[in-house]
């Protein structure tokens, strides 16, 4: 219930984070809304000595258009990409799994970026930003920027590409318009964690909690490109997946659900009959 | 592990008044409210995040009182149970709803579910039970078995004029 | 107009609805100390070491105890001989989670960081978690010197063989009734404040009193000296009723530092520091004929203890074993069972404690019987139901005679109300369509064994007797207060009681208080436990309020110079029938009564005022019919419940507002158990899987359908109210209901079972054609 001392400094500006993450090193962590993070320090799960609130850096909490992108900032509030009228317009498939993260309270305080960097692969945001094809913008004390696909971003259960001294600065998401998009997200009960979720969007198929990261189900999309059916296509959607078996499903079980929610968005987004 | 008690002043106003405490960096909203501010309607259920008995309205919104940290408030506004107040005997819509339709029964999760549903209905003034049971599905209720907190929450819908804080 | 049977809104609600109520943590005096256990890590161990160097140097510690500290103190009360729980383990731990040493610091943020610097050595022994295997001849022992883990047997004199034998038809089940975590939102709590004039503990606690007369045995305390109060109290559900260490230790740490001392329970630690519920395994054999009559009934139960036999756990099987024919005429029936002590956390009383364990495997065998006759299961139960004119019913067993009921209206009403026909219509009207979901419905003619009241009835439980106390005191202005003797926890006394006193004696709900909770202040009391409030409790505030009554209408005879027999109690006053202005009001007539010189001959000054302790000659049984319609997907297995009906017969109801919420209660916990919860430990290290509320399973809104409630009514005629009691009902009904439904949606897929919680994979399994 009670996290281990830590001491919280805030910074205005993602140079002051920057800074600060490399002043501290190891011992910190970036505090954003807190609803990946606070959960594990209570459970004394994470005790890190720092940590760096960058909720205060100004400007960092829109959405905007950016030509054939949104950009949005990594402090921006799930409940606002869940609300965006911009986001529902141009990446329809983001405001709605922004809407189903954890239950309303969470949405009130958590970040897209603290929900990326926390890289947990049942999460919904990691699966729907990887279907996507979003780009994480980072940025390290060096000033040096770099954008990686989301697909290539997460490496593994809560790890990621991402360099002790760079943070997530924004992301970058195609705007897919009207292109048809799904998410199927199946959970043990209503406010839980996905046991097995799958978003498609543009053709694109990715599974969610089916291994230690988001994944892409290429087989499903070529499946569907060769002109596969809904029910033929999603029967490949256990290729290359290692579900991990636990109190809510087996591995074998989360292999069954896959085909069935990749079915379901395939038909739901039209990308197969 | 550090043990070195990291402390600094945090203002939050709540409830509509300006509060000023020394906290630990460390120091939990819910725990600022409940042993520093002495406004122990807020409550704490769990360890995860799950129950939703700390629910406040911060700036607004509900949040889960206990997954904010008291720094995380400074300078932002909090309305707790204490703060809720309207035009039947001194209850909110949201209250008498709940007493209306026996909404509560040990009243441990109830402030939690009352905030969580005020701020519902400044968002959505006529939500469907449907709606309702989604929007407090962070809320654990082990007494009632949900159906009646539905209820109250649409007796509060349907007699609103003006009773939200 | 008689409140009794009123809807009338709660007395407790404006000050819980403020944010005013007082729960234990919310009490916070000066100079108070904060309390934490160290848990053991492991399931089984000798303890090697325990050293606390590294947390008493941390900031605000102000010491840590191990149990060498509590040497000169008994071990927790109400244990058997030899096997008894230490207030901290004592070289051996038995389950993980078990308190350690106690920590005591400024702040509960001090003693959080310094539980976690104390440094325990173990030397890890074999655990045994499954009751099963614990039984077994390999089984490592919890307790050497018995020989065995297996500590209580009752044996059967007959196994029915050659009844069974003789039937058309036998069938056998192995239905395992999982173990279930009570979750009051407010975990354990208590606050020690122990000062020269004594000690006072502030405790969430269902049995105040209980816990004073043990506590102040334990600490050789006379009792005028030790004060326990239940404030408000947030849930209990049966788990604030067993001695747990932080009861007893609390108030030693005040009495050593001279400071209050208060322990506070995270979800994690109550997830397994909290006794448990359930956990029983039955192998049941039915025999009946083709005309789906059963005749004998073969009922074996084994139940897991957990790492401590609690009094009230070692009682659970005795009240299933009583239990086991629920509401059917079975020419025969013998039952056994065995209490067994695993690793595991300590098994007590949950919501039902031990009945919902019987009717759910009654009315599992009783739809066995209807899939195995194809007779429809409604039509089962009729044929088997036990006759409306056969009370009062003697059972299998003598302690329990059924005193009434009416089962045919009740599953009649039921099957009203969920349009039997209609479901029956739709499921096989969809049955053949891929792409509709299977449809099933479930049926539960469920009857429990409440009103814990006769003699004997809770003393084998630990308790100091079966009765329950009520006090009815009148103000001298006509107001009165009521002393109940048992302390809620949600159930809603202080508005129900005042019903009960207003109808009785005529003074107006608002002008009467009910108190309890405070050993200090309320006579001896039992407890808020086995849905015994309204009838025990509730009939002694009825039958103190009518002494109570005859008492003033002696004064206001004497004031009126009337007979008392000409008196009437209208509109807060005492009139002389047929005489409108002669009348004197409950205010004259109470200030009267401390006025010897206005007394009657026959009272002296204070006698408006009744304490009464109530006896009951035998316990109630609420009873019921609940159907519940699934819907199943057939592709993942999700069940999603169409419609939940609820008759219920609790006789008379006080309340009805308050009624249906404690049925809705009990039947969402119901369908918890059904469909989500389960605690669950790993089969080789004993460590326990579900120590927070994301592994256990608890359902929120969204996970549970509306109810459609209804209600016969058949009075109990063991209490001056005729109420059989209704906080338990929902329980005890719903997860046969609801597994019920299921298995009858799977009709056609060859399964005859599944256990709880019947989880979507479960189901996958049985539609791909392979059985879980």
């Amino acid at each position: 219930m009670i996290p281990a001392p830590f001491r919280h400094i805030t910074v205005e500006t993602v140079e002051e984070a920057l800074a600060a993450l490399v002043e501290f090193g190891d011992e910190a962590r970036l505090l954003a809304g807190g609803h990946s993070l606070l959960p594990l320090m209570k459970l004394r799960l994470a005790t890190p000595a720092v940590l760096i609130d960058i909720s205060g850096i100004s400007g960092m909490d829109t959405v905007q258009v950016d030509g054939d992108h949104l950009l949005v900032g990594a402090l921006t509030r799930h409940r606002t990409l869940e609300l965006s009228d911009l986001v529902a317009r141009e990446a329809p498939l983001l405001g709605h799994v922004a809407g189903l993260v954890g239950d309303p309270q969470v949405r009130n305080r958590g970040t897209i970026g603290g929900s990326i960097a926390h890289a947990d692969p049942a999460a919904d945001l990691p699966c729907a930003l990887v279907a996507l094809d979003g780009v994480v913008g980072l940025r390290s004390v060096t000033g040096a920027q770099r954008e990686v696909r989301a697909e290539e971003f997460f490496t593994g259960f809560w790890s990621s590409v991402m360099e002790p001294d760079e943070m997530i600065t924004h992301f970058r998401i195609p705007r897919t318009g009207s292109a048809g998009w799904a998410y199927e997200k199946y959970t043990a009960r209503a406010q839980d964690w996905a046991t097995v979720a799958v978003a498609c969007v543009a053709g694109r198929v990715v599974l969610g909690a089916m291994s230690d990261t988001p994944l892409r189900a290429s087989a499903v999309e070529q499946a569907i490109a060769s002109g596969a059916t809904a029910a033929e296509a999603a029967l490949t959607a256990h290729e290359g997946t290692n579900p991990s078996g636990d109190l809510r499903a087996s591995a074998e079980y989360r292999a069954h659900l896959a085909t069935v929610l990749t079915e379901r968005v395939l038909l739901r987004s039209g990308y197969g009959i | 592990m550090s043990t070195q008690e990291w402390t600094k002043a945090v203002t939050v106003t709540v409830n509509g008044r300006r509060e000023t405490r020394e906290v630990e960096h460390r120091t939990l909203l819910v725990h600022l409210l409940r042993e520093q501010l002495r406004l122990t309607g807020t409550h704490i259920g769990c360890d995860t995040s799950n129950c939703g008995a700390c629910t406040v309205i911060l700036d607004g919104a509900a949040v889960k009182s206990c997954t904010v940290l008291a720094v995380q408030a400074h300078g932002h506004e909090v309305t707790t149970v204490e703060g809720l107040s309207g035009p039947f005997d001194g209850l909110s819509a949201v209250q008498e709803g709940f007493r209306q339709e026996h909404g509560l029964q040990c009243g441990y999760c109830t402030p939690g579910m009352l905030m969580a549903s005020t701020a519902l209905l400044s968002e959505q003034p006529d939500p469907s039970p449907e709606q309702v049971r989604h929007a407090l599905e962070g809320n654990i209720c082990r007494c009632t078995g949900y159906e009646m907190i539905v209820r109250s929450v649409r007796w509060a819908a349907e007699h609103s004029d003006g009773a939200t804080p | 107009m008689s409140l009794v049977g009123a809807r009338v809104l709660r007395k407790e609600d404006p000050r819980l609805l403020t944010g005013q109520g007082t729960f234990v943590d919310d009490i916070q005096p000066v100079g108070c100390l904060h309390a934490a256990f160290v848990m053991s890590s492991c399931a089984h161990a000798e303890l090697v070491s325990i050293d606390a160097r590294a947390a008493l140097a941390m900031p605000g510690v102000v010491g840590v105890w191990t149990a060498a500290d509590f040497l000169d103190y008994p071990d927790l009360p109400g244990g058997l001989p030899e096997l008894e729980r230490p207030a901290l383990a004592r070289n051996r731990v038995r389950f993980a989670g078990e308190p350690l040493a106690v920590v005591v610091a400024e702040s509960r943020y001090q003693v959080a960081d310094a539980v976690a610097a104390v440094e325990v050595e173990y030397q890890e022994l074999d655990s045994v978690t499954d009751v099963t295997l614990a039984a077994g001849p390999d089984a490592p022992l919890l307790f050497e010197h018995h020989g065995s883990n297996v500590i209580t047997k009752v044996p059967m004199l007959d196994d029915l063989e050659r009844e069974l034998e003789r039937c058309d038809q036998r069938a056998h089940l192995r239905l395992v009734n999982q173990r279930c975590a009570a979750v009051p939102i407010e975990a354990s709590a208590c606050l020690a404040d122990w000062g020269v004039e004594g000690l006072t503990l502030w405790a969430t606690f269902q049995a105040p009193h209980h816990l004073r007369n043990y506590l102040a045995t334990w600490l050789d305390l006379p009792q005028n000296l030790c004060r326990v109060i239940a404030p408000d109290v947030g849930g209990g559900f049966g788990a604030k009723i067993p001695w747990y260490p932080e009861l007893f230790i609390a108030p030693l740490l005040s009495k050593w530092l001279r400071r209050p001392v208060k322990f506070t329970q995270t979800r994690s630690e109550a997830m397994v520091q909290m006794t448990h519920g359930r956990d029983q395994v039955h192998d049941v054999d039915v025999g009946f004929d083709n005309d789906g009559r059963i005749k004998a009934l073969r009922f074996i139960i084994s139940q897991n203890l957990g790492a401590y036999p609690d009094p009230t756990g070692l009682g659970l099987a005795v009240l299933t074993s009583w239990m086991a024919a629920g509401c059917y005429d079975i020419a025969k029936v013998a039952t056994s069972f065995r209490t067994v002590v695993t690793n595991t956390t300590p098994v007590a009383a949950y919501r039902g404690a031990g009945r919902p364990e019987a009717a759910y495997s009654i009315e599992r065998m009783v739809d066995l019987v209807a899939l195995r006759t194809g007779l429809d299961p409604a039509e089962v139960r009729r044929r088997n139901f036990i006759s409306p004119k056969a009370f009062p019913y003697k059972t299998h067993n003598d302690p329990v005679v059924y005193d009434s009921g009416d089962f045919p209206q009740a599953l009649a009403e039921c099957l009203r109300l969920v349009d039997y026909e209609e479901v029956r219509r739709r499921q096989a009207a969809t049955r053949n369509d891929p792409d509709a979901p299977l449809i099933g419905v479930g049926l539960s003619c469920w009857l429990e064994i409440a009103g814990f009241g006769p003699n004997g009835s809770l003393e084998g439980f630990g308790h100091l007797a079966s009765w329950e106390s009520a006090q009815v005191r009148i103000h001298p202005d006509g107001s009165a207060v009521v002393f109940a003797g048992s302390s809620p926890h949600g159930q809603g006394h202080e508005t129900t009681f005042a019903q009960i006193a207003s109808d009785e004696l005529g003074i107006p709900f608002d002008r009467i208080s009910v108190r309890f909770g405070d050993t200090a202040t309320v006579i001896q009391g039992i407890g808020t436990m086995g849905s015994r409030g309204v009838p025990t409790s509730g009939s002694a505030v009825k039958m103190a309020s009518v002494t109570v009554l005859g008492r003033a209408k002696k004064i206001a005879a004497h004031l009126l110079e009337a007979a008392e027999e000409d008196l009437e109690v209208l509109d807060n006053a005492f009139s002389v029938r047929g005489t409108p202005g002669k009348k004197v009001s409950w205010g004259d007539v109470a200030w009267a009564s401390f006025q010897p010189l206005r007394l009657p001959e026959e009272l002296s000054a204070g006698s408006l005022e009744e304490r009464l302790f109530m006896e009951s000659p035998n316990f109630s049984y609420p009873s019921g019919a609940y159907a519940c319609v699934v819907e199943i997907d057939r592709r993942t297995g999700r069940i999603t419940i169409d419609k939940m009906v609820l008759i219920d017969d609790c006789g008379t109801v006080i309340n009805p507002l308050l009624a249906e919420g404690q049925v809705h209660g009990g039947v969402a916990q119901g369908i918890a158990q059904a469909l989500f919860e389960q605690v669950v430990f790993d089969p080789d290290s004993g460590q326990p899987q579900t120590t927070n509320l994301i592994d256990y399973l608890v359902p929120s809104a969204p996970d549970l359908p509306d109810y459609v409630a209804g209600r016969i009514t058949t009075l109990c005629p063991n209490n001056p109210l005729g109420a059989k009691g209704i906080g338990e009902s929902g329980a005890v009904g719903a997860p046969a209901a609801v597994v019920n439904a299921v298995l009858d949606a799977l009709s056609g897929f060859g399964v005859e079972h599944l256990d709880m919680p019947v989880t979507s994979e479960k189901v996958w399994h049985v539609l791909q054609g392979g059985q879980q």
